[in-house]
Parts: structure tokens; C-alpha cells; sequence
């Protein structure tokens, strides 16, 4: 096994952010405004670098598609411990329609050339709470994947995965290749500390355009609007059950 | 043609020759600071600092040939006095990190800030009266502790101007944290920084650099504050010469219950090389804990930045090595000022960053607090606040980055530029926190809504580092003695008026037109913004009579000038005031040259600062020139005796009893 990890981390509007929308609704302002890492894919590069620590694989690449301010993504990436990184240069257009069907195509193409045993995404962006890319990427590869994950171990050429479903915890063991998605329990990623920041510097960031991996940006969607969620009502106070019921039949909800 | 002009203004002629005997050269020292009275903690210090015996007293001719035989200052701060601008280092607005820098700053900014919002506790700190364990640890991880130390010898390197950038941030959540982390790189390590040899870098900055040995600067004694060339503690040389013998105690040393390596300022006795007598001259040391002898008294209870130990050091016949010396033996004066010069930006840059927090909550408060029917945003009065704090916050972050830029940019001097910048930083600071509380109202007074707290914090920052008062008595007396220099040039020139008859026409009719209010071609058209022109000429306006009543004291008091802090205190005033309003004329014609979106903004706390200081300027400068001044600083002495004589309150109780 080749014993190299591919993480992807993708640059969103920082959670603290209040969001505002377009004036003509064609999507979120994004100019000028905090962009960060997804926290998940935080918590997949922490897992990552923790299977590195642990000695259980030799190499953590971050990869993240997008324009040039991706890259600091990648750097906070390395300075967390990621060896090295991949820049997927999208920009424009293609930026604008880029989503899971285009990223995994991405990931599954990197994961051959990389020769990668195990692909760790974060569960879904906060951005687009898509929760597919993660899942597409196996489908495209043929690969296992243990997704919601919150405890990770490897095995050999094995992997179990403890998963977080609607029921409970669900315990699987899947072998590698394989691609895994984080959830929100399966670690506390570390701070960048300024010296690992500074060593960062020197790890290299490989620039690839994926016409070179051979995958077609197209979008086979089309945003028609977006618009903010309806402001929400002042509440009624009544004093009695029999108000109550009234109030409901009144405003057809009964 | 031109001798006519020359003895028509006979009145002036006479005025400068009337100047008193010690400005006519003879003696080493510089224009008006006499240094009979080596303990004057300032004389020394602009003497120490500026370094230079005065080369004007001696090849009159050669010198004089020059414009006002003063070697030229390329700082602002100097050429004011002169009634010149020296625009180098102020006009365009140092930008000096390269894109290299700038973006490795960026990537230290964000993980800099998650760690003070989410890992430090400041009113945890404040209430343990020290920093949480974990939160040192987290702070040593991060690299906090050797941001200046060079990346060889495990630091990070930073400039000064990304140093500053960082600690604003940190001033913005922990004034507390703030200390203890400049209390160790900014003047406790500074001097090995600055004067360590190879080696003693090698030996003693790594360990530094991850926080593993923190550090302390140890200065001040019990009789010993100001008058830092007074301090006792003495450092012996034993007779073979290989180590001295460290005997005394200092009082209210940062990080003295925590350090392992102390900076220690002591008397060592030198044969003078001239004279032959002993005299007792200061000598910097690096002291380890681990040579035993050194011990630290118990935390000192404190008003505020309780989070930093401050504590008593004494050193019992400690035996230091002869290689643990800072710099030259007896150089240490010297060593202490150049320290604590260096670290001054960062004060500025940190207390623009705990500015920024307050005003941040008070915004929040008057946005969203209704009285009588509005926001009270609204009304004139609160607006006035917020108008007022939000332009001594950018006239504060604007004197930080210019000083840091300046420095980073090579420049070497900067001393009254960095003086001027902590004393406005410090009064800002309480300023606009104490309005911040005001407009909370009583919110603000409780200690949950933290800005009590930053309010305890922000006292001490008056006092240390040099303490306002003496800072400003600084400012001014380096300030007259520039002064005094290009006077004492003229007064060489009138020695050969023949010779020297175009500069004297020139010096002359300048005078004159200034005394009469009217230009003198002096102007800052060009250098700044054309939008900023109004205010552009305020300033030079300002200048002008600046020169004007600095020469006037000058000849009024000669040397005596030293005594009379009254005017002193006045005239720092005026120079605080026009650095600061150079600094965001600088600013804003930046932001307008590059358009930059708040650049309309930025022109307006550019033009209401630069008319409410240059009324101020004015205002001083009218008092000082006024025969009322005299009798005002007399009756201010004389109350103030008779106070202390009386040990209180003269006036009887309006009851008699």
C-alpha cells in the first residue's frame, strides 16, 4: 500500500459570518467577506495527520479546488501537518457551478494518479451542506466508504469505521482503498501554531488544471434563485386552550 | 545692498546675539541640555540617545557654509522645531512588507485570533490574578514568546512591523497576556536582541524563543524610577577579571516571579581615562536565575493587568561572568534607553487593537440600546463620543505602523517619534475606554460586561516604560536642543556676515514674515492628497508658529530651559498634536491615492482632527508667547508649595471648622 491519504479541504464563508444575499438573488455576496476551511474538512485533515503521527500511513496530501485563494486553504492545511499540496485551479464561471459531481470526478482522477489508500472528506461544506461529494467519489471509484464517521482505526489493509446514523452508532469494517467522510465527534483539530505555519512555507503546493486530469467542469445544474429564509413572525400569546384551537382553525393550520 | 538689509534688522540681530554665552560654543555639549547635572534622567537620555557631541561647535566656517550648520535630520518630530518638515519619513506612508511577508502575515492572523477567542480567558486570568496554565502552554506552542527571534534560533522572525500586527491582536482580548509576552521579547531579551554577541545569541535565544526560559528586564529600585541613572545596585569586577559581584534589589519587575534570565542594569565602578578618578558608570548584564543568589518576592497586588506577575528581585552576591555582559561596560544607560525605544511601536500597536475592542462594544451598545423613543446612536451627545474615540483610534494605529514601518525601513531616528506615539497610545487608550464605559452606563461599571476590566488595564500604561510625564519633558527638550544647534549655526554666520550674507538675508526675512504671521513658502502641497490640501495647510500653519515660539523660549531661557517644565509640557503637547496630525494626513492621502473604499471616511477624521488640533496647537502656543504664561506657571508653583509645605489643603473649611 502506498500509504499516502488524500484530504480534501474546501475554502467556504467563515462559520461566523452573517450572510447576505445578492441583490439579484443570484446567489451569496462573497466579496470581501471571511472565508476560512470548512470545519469538517478540518476534522478530516486532523484525522489524517493523526494516522501520520500514529505511523500508520506515510503521506498526507491536501487538495482543494477553486481559485488562487485556495491555496490558503492548502497552507493551513500544511501547517496543521499535511506534507504537501494540490491546487485544482477552477476559477470563474466554472467556480460559480462547481459542485459534488465535478469535485469527485476531480478526486477520483488525483486518487489514481496519487495512488492514494484512503480518501478522507468532511462529512459536508457549510456552504452548500451538499453531503454527496464524499459518497460520489466512492461511486466513481468503485470504492468502499465509511461515511459520518466518528472513530477511525486501520487494520492492516483493513479499516472500521464507527458511523453516526439517525439510530445510533454503526459499526463497520470496509478494506482499503476506501474513502471516508468526518463527522462533527471524531476529533478536535489542533490549532496552527505559528512555527508550523512558518514550516509550511517550505512544503510545495503542485498546481494542476482539470483539463490535465482530464474532467469535464460542466454543470449539469442550474441555480434559479436564492433568496434568505422568510422573516420570521412575531408569536400571539392567547389564554386559553379553546383560543388556541381557534387561533389554528382561523389561520387554516387545523 | 545685502549689508544694509542685514543691520536694518538690527533688532533681530541683537536678539540672536543676545543668546547667553553657553550657546556660543566652547563647550562639548549640544546647544541648551547641560550636562553638569548628570542625573537629569532627560538630559541624559536625549545625550545617550542621540549620541552625538556637538560637531557644530567647532570649524564654524566650513560648517556654516551648509544651510544652518545642522547635520539634517530625516526625523519629522526634529525638523519641527526647526520650523521645518522633514517629509521623508513621514510622507508616503511606509508600506515595507514584501508580498512574501504580507502573505505569511495573514496566515499568523487567523489562528492568532481562534487562540485568544477561544482558548484564553481573560476575566479568568484577571480573577486568578495569573495566566491559566494551559493557556501559557497554548501561548509557548504557538510560538508567542519569540516573534522577533531569528528562525534559526527557533523564533519566527517577524519584522516589525508583522510583530506589531500581531500584538494588536493580542491587545485587543488581554492587555494581561500582553505584558507578560512583551515584558519577556519586547525589553526582556531585547538587550541580547540588540547587543548580544554571537554567542550569548546562541546560548541564551532559543531556549527564549519557545518560552521554555522566559525573561525579565530589571531596571527599576525602590529610590530609583524616573532617575534611572540613579539606580544603586552594583556589579564589582573581581580582580582576575573574569566575573563581577551583583548586589542590590529592583522592585515591580515584570515577570520576576517567573523569569530565568533577567536583564540587570547595576553600577559598575570605572577608572575614567581621562581623569583617572573611579567613577560609577551603568553596566547591562544577562543574569540566570541558575547562578544562584537570585531570588523574587511574591506577586504584587495590582489595579489591573493582574494576570502578569510583577514581583521583587534581589541578587545577594550573585557571581555573574565577565561574557555575561550586555554591550560595553559602563555602556549600560545606553543599552536600557536603546531597549526600551525599540519596544515602544508595540505599545502603540497593541493599544490600537484593545482601542478597536472597546469601541466595538460601545457601538454595539449605542446601536442597539433605545432611550426616550431612539437608538441612542442618535443623539448628538453619544455621537460626539464615538466620533471622538474612533479618531484617536486611527491617529493611534496610524502613529504604530508608521514608527514600525520607519523602522522596518531602516531608519534610526525615531526615538521622539516612538516617545510621542506611547504617550498618545496611553491616553487614547484611557481615553476611549473611559467613554466607552460612559456610554454603556451602568452596564459598563459591571464586570461582566469586561471593559472594567480593560479600564484597571490601561492605568499602568501612563506610567511604565517611561512615564508619560517624563516622556513629554523628552520629547521637548530633544526637541530644543535640534533647536539650539541650527540657532548656535546662525549665530556662527553673523560671526562673518559677509560671507555667510545670503543664508543670514534668508534666515532673517524668514523670521520676520513668521513673526508677522505670513508664509514662508513652507507648504505640504504636493506631498499630500490635493482633497487634504485644507488641512495640509493647517498643519504647516501650525508648523510655522511652532518654529516661531521654540526659538523664543530658546532665547528667553537659554539653558535654563531645562527647568521650566511648564513650557515644557506645553510645547510636547504641540509636537504630539502636529506628529499626530502629519501621521493622518499621511494616512488619508494614502487611502485616497489608492482609493480605497472608506477613503471619504478616512478625509473626514483626517479634517476634524487636524481642526481641533491645530485650534489646540494654537491655543498653547498663544499661552506661551503670552505674558499671562509667567504669571500662571508662577502661581501653579506657588500653590503647589504651599501645598506641600502644608502637607495638605491650605484653604481653611468653608465652616471654619
Amino acid at each position: 500500500m502506498s500509504g499516502r491519504v488524500l484530504v480534501g479541504v474546501k475554502r467556504v464563508i467563515d462559520y461566523a459570518v452573517k450572510i447576505r444575499v445578492k441583490p439579484d438573488n443570484s446567489g451569496v455576496v462573497t466579496d470581501g467577506v471571511k472565508h476560512s476551511m470548512n470545519p469538517f474538512c478540518e476534522i478530516a485533515v486532523e484525522e489524517a495527520v493523526k494516522l501520520k503521527e500514529k505511523k500508520l500511513i506515510k503521506e498526507v496530501v491536501a487538495v482543494s479546488c477553486g481559485p488562487q485563494q485556495s491555496q490558503e486553504t492548502i497552507r493551513t492545511a500544511l501547517a496543521m501537518g499535511a506534507d504537501r499540496g494540490i491546487h485544482v485551479e477552477v476559477a470563474g464561471k466554472d467556480y460559480e457551478t462547481l459542485g459534488p459531481l465535478q469535485v469527485s470526478k476531480i478526486m477520483a482522477a488525483l486518487a489514481k494518479k496519487e495512488d492514494a489508500q484512503l480518501i478522507i472528506l468532511g462529512k459536508q461544506a457549510i456552504d452548500d451542506d451538499c453531503n454527496q461529494t464524499g459518497q460520489m467519489t466512492a461511486a466513481l471509484l468503485d470504492w468502499p466508504q465509511g461515511t459520518f464517521a466518528s472513530e477511525v482505526s486501520l487494520d492492516g489493509d483493513k479499516v472500521k469505521v464507527v458511523r453516526e446514523i439517525d439510530g445510533g452508532l454503526e459499526t463497520i469494517k470496509i478494506s482499503t482503498p476506501a474513502v471516508l467522510t468526518a463527522d462533527l465527534r471524531l476529533n478536535t483539530p489542533r490549532y496552527a501554531t505559528l512555527p508550523n505555519i512558518m514550516k509550511a512555507k517550505k512544503k510545495k503546493i503542485a498546481n494542476v488544471k482539470p483539463a490535465d486530469l482530464g474532467v469535464d467542469l460542466t454543470s449539469r445544474l442550474e441555480v434559479l434563485k436564492v433568496e434568505e429564509p422568510p422573516q420570521r413572525q412575531a408569536g400571539v400569546k392567547v389564554e386559553t386552550v379553546e383560543d388556541l384551537v381557534g387561533k389554528l382553525k382561523e389561520t387554516g393550520r387545523i | 545692498m545685502l549689508l544694509r538689509k542685514v543691520s536694518q534688522s538690527s533688532a533681530l540681530c541683537g536678539t540672536i546675539l543676545r543668546i547667553p554665552p553657553v550657546l556660543s560654543g566652547g563647550q562639548r555639549q549640544a546647544g541648551v541640555v547641560a550636562l553638569q547635572n548628570s542625573r537629569l534622567y532627560a538630559s541624559e537620555a536625549a545625550q545617550a540617545v542621540l549620541e552625538k557631541p556637538a560637531a557644530v561647535s567647532s570649524d564654524a566656517a566650513t560648517k556654516v557654509e551648509n544651510k544652518a550648520a545642522v547635520s539634517e535630520s530625516k526625523s519629522f518630530a526634529v525638523s519641527i522645531f526647526k520650523g521645518q518638515i522633514a517629509t521623508a519619513q513621514v510622507f508616503p506612508f511606509p508600506s515595507v512588507l514584501s508580498e512574501e511577508q504580507e502573505q505569511f502575515l495573514r496566515e499568523l492572523v487567523g489562528p492568532v485570533n481562534k487562540f485568544f477567542e477561544e482558548v484564553n480567558d481573560a476575566a479568568k486570568n484577571d480573577a486568578l490574578e495569573k495566566v491559566e496554565d494551559h493557556t501559557m502552554e497554548g501561548l509557548k506552542e504557538m510560538g508567542a514568546f519569540g516573534l522577533q527571534v531569528p528562525a534559526d534560533l527557533n523564533g519566527l522572525g517577524l519584522s516589525n512591523t508583522q510583530y506589531a500586527r500581531l500584538v494588536e491582536i493580542v491587545g485587543g482580548y488581554d492587555l494581561g497576556v500582553g505584558i507578560t509576552l512583551g515584558a519577556h521579547q519586547s525589553i526582556g531579551f531585547k538587550g541580547i536582541l540588540l547587543f548580544g554577541n554571537p554567542a550569548q545569541k546562541e546560548k541564551y535565544l532559543p531556549k527564549l524563543a519557545t518560552g521554555e526560559h522566559i525573561a525579565a528586564f530589571c531596571l527599576t529600585e525602590p529610590a530609583s524610577g524616573s532617575d534611572a541613572a540613579s539606580i544603586k545596585t552594583t556589579a564589582v569586577q573581581s580582580p582576575c577579571g573574569q566575573y563581577f559581584t551583583l548586589n542590590g534589589s529592583k522592585i515591580w519587575i515584570s515577570n520576576g516571579g517567573l523569569a530565568e534570565i533577567f536583564t540587570v542594569f547595576a553600577k559598575t565602578p570605572m577608572k575614567d581615562p581621562k581623569t583617572g578618578e573611579m567613577k560609577d558608570k551603568i553596566t547591562a548584564f544577562v543574569v540566570e536565575r541558575s547562578f544562584g543568589g537570585v531570588t523574587s518576592g511574591p506577586p504584587e497586588k495590582k489595579m489591573g493587568i493582574k494576570a502578569s506577575n510583577t514581583a521583587e528581585v534581589y541578587f545577594d552576591n550573585v557571581r555573574v561572568p565577565a561574557d555575561c555582559v550586555l554591550g560595553e561596560v559602563g555602556g549600560g544607560f545606553k543599552v536600557a534607553m536603546n531597549i526600551l525605544n525599540n519596544g515602544r511601536f508595540g505599545m502603540a500597536a497593541a493599544l490600537s487593537g484593545t482601542m478597536k475592542s472597546s469601541i466595538a462594544k460601545a457601538v454595539d451598545h449605542a446601536a442597539n440600546r433605545t432611550q426616550f423613543g431612539s437608538k441612542i446612536h442618535n443623539y448628538g451627545v453619544i455621537q460626539e463620543k464615538m466620533a471622538r474615540m474612533t479618531m484617536l483610534q486611527y491617529v493611534t494605529e496610524s502613529m504604530a505602523y508608521m514608527i514600525s514601518g520607519n523602522m522596518d525601513s531602516g531608519a534610526t531616528e525615531f526615538q521622539i517619534e516612538a516617545a510621542i506615539s506611547k504617550i498618545f497610545a496611553s491616553e487614547a487608550a484611557w481615553n476611549v475606554t473611559d467613554e466607552c464605559i460612559q456610554v454603556m452606563g451602568g452596564m459598563g461599571f459591571m464586570k461582566d460586561a469586561g471593559v472594567e476590566r480593560i479600564m484597571r488595564d490601561l492605568r499602568i500604561f501612563r506610567i511604565f516604560e517611561g512615564t508619560n510625564d517624563i516622556l513629554r519633558l523628552f520629547v521637548a527638550l530633544n526637541g530644543f536642543q535640534s533647536a539650539g544647534n541650527q540657532l548656535k549655526g546662525l549665530q556662527k554666520a553673523l560671526k562673518n556676515p559677509l560671507g555667510n550674507a545670503g543664508l543670514l538675508a534668508g534666515e532673517i526675512t524668514k523670521r520676520a514674515k513668521r513673526k508677522a504671521g505670513l508664509s514662508t513658502g513652507l507648504t505640504l502641497q504636493g506631498t499630500v492628497h490635493p482633497e487634504l490640501a485644507q488641512s495640509g495647510e493647517l498643519t504647516v500653519k501650525a508648523i510655522e508658529q511652532f518654529g516661531v515660539v521654540i526659538e523664543e523660549m530658546l532665547i528667553k531661557h537659554g539653558k535654563k530651559i531645562i527647568d521650566e517644565q511648564f513650557v515644557l509640557k506645553r510645547v510636547a503637547d504641540c509636537a504630539i498634536d502636529l506628529y499626530a496630525m502629519v501621521v493622518v494626513l499621511s494616512r488619508a492621502s494614502r487611502s485616497l491615492s489608492q482609493g480605497h473604499a472608506s477613503a471619504q471616511y478616512e478625509k473626514m477624521l483626517c479634517e476634524t482632527w487636524c481642526m481641533e488640533a491645530s485650534d489646540r496647537v494654537t491655543r498653547d502656543i498663544k499661552l506661551l508667547r503670552s505674558g499671562e504664561s509667567r504669571k500662571l506657571f508662577k502661581n501653579l508653583r506657588a500653590i503647589s508649595t504651599a501645598l506641600v509645605e502644608n502637607g495638605g489643603p491650605v484653604s481653611p473649611h468653608p465652616l471654619g471648622f
